[in-house]
């Protein structure tokens, strides 16, 4: 009702707006879905690159998971957040709901399973302080310190 | 949808498609198995997320489906790979017999 209220109230700010410099209520709309969406947005793809970067650059497998699951969640979400915001009241707002539904049930599931396996099968995590590897060792053996 | 956020969504899309492409570097030089699984779960999502936006980008609305599709496909993918890499055959109940799966020798890659 809130949001007939005020649809209303913007199909009547443009009918009798005038022409001229001054924003008008739907403009004001308009602003707001667009700085909404894209704020949503660009956080996701920062954390959607903070992830990439943690699975690529992270010394074990334990912690590159906690890497991977911060982008299946936070980064997923905040990206189709910011989507439906842009599509407004359609039905690809409803698709875009289950995508974000599935992705936040799937994706820390996936990840704990991945983590699981790994454990029963005997994959040791690195403990103890955190070296990093040596220059010499790695210019030596032939390959980028990846 | 919102008509001037075109270009937006089209880099979005395209730091998406960059960001898949630096997953390939896990996926192709993990040393363990587990670490291979990891990044092609963490690559389906970011399929997923792409589909999304190149959807808004071209303008046609039917791509979600397929979005949709192919997460609830990824994550059976990676839990029936996940099985058979513990057991080396899918068809072993996991409802009965709780003993732990055979475990692999240190150096499995």
């Amino acid at each position: 009702m809130i949001i007939a209220t005020i649809m209303m109230a913007g199909a009547e700010a443009t009918s009798h707006a005038p022409a001229g410099i001054t924003l008008n209520f739907t403009q004001i709309l308009y602003g707001l879905r667009v700085l909404i969406a894209g704020a949503a947005i660009l956080v996701g793809l920062f954390f959607l690159l903070a992830g990439t970067l943690g699975v690529l650059r992270l010394p074990d497998f334990y912690t590159r998971i906690h890497a991977a699951g911060m982008t299946d969640t936070l980064g997923a979400e905040l990206i189709l957040l910011g989507l439906m915001v842009q599509s407004g009241f359609s039905q690809m707002t409803l698709k875009l709901l289950f995508v974000a539904f599935f992705l936040l049930l799937t994706g820390p599931t996936a990840t704990h399973a991945v983590a699981n396996a790994a454990y029963r099968a005997g994959l040791k995590p690195q403990l103890g302080p955190y070296r990093a590897p040596d220059v010499d060792t790695i210019r030596k053996a032939g390959r980028p310190g990846l | 949808m919102l008509e001037g956020m075109g270009y937006f969504n089209l880099a979005a899309a395209f730091f998406i498609l960059v960001s898949m492409g630096l997953m390939l570097g896990r996926l192709l030089g993990g040393p363990t198995l587990y670490d291979r699984l990891l990044a092609v779960n963490s690559f389906g999502t970011k399929t997923v997320l792409f589909l999304c936006i190149f959807c808004f980008v071209i303008g046609r609305p039917d791509g979600v489906d397929i979005a949709i599709l192919y997460a609830l496909m990824n994550f059976i993918a990676t839990i029936a790979v996940l099985k058979f890499f513990a057991y080396r055959a899918l068809d072993v109940s996991l409802l009965g017999d709780p003993s732990p799966a055979p475990s692999l020798p240190e150096d499995q890659t």
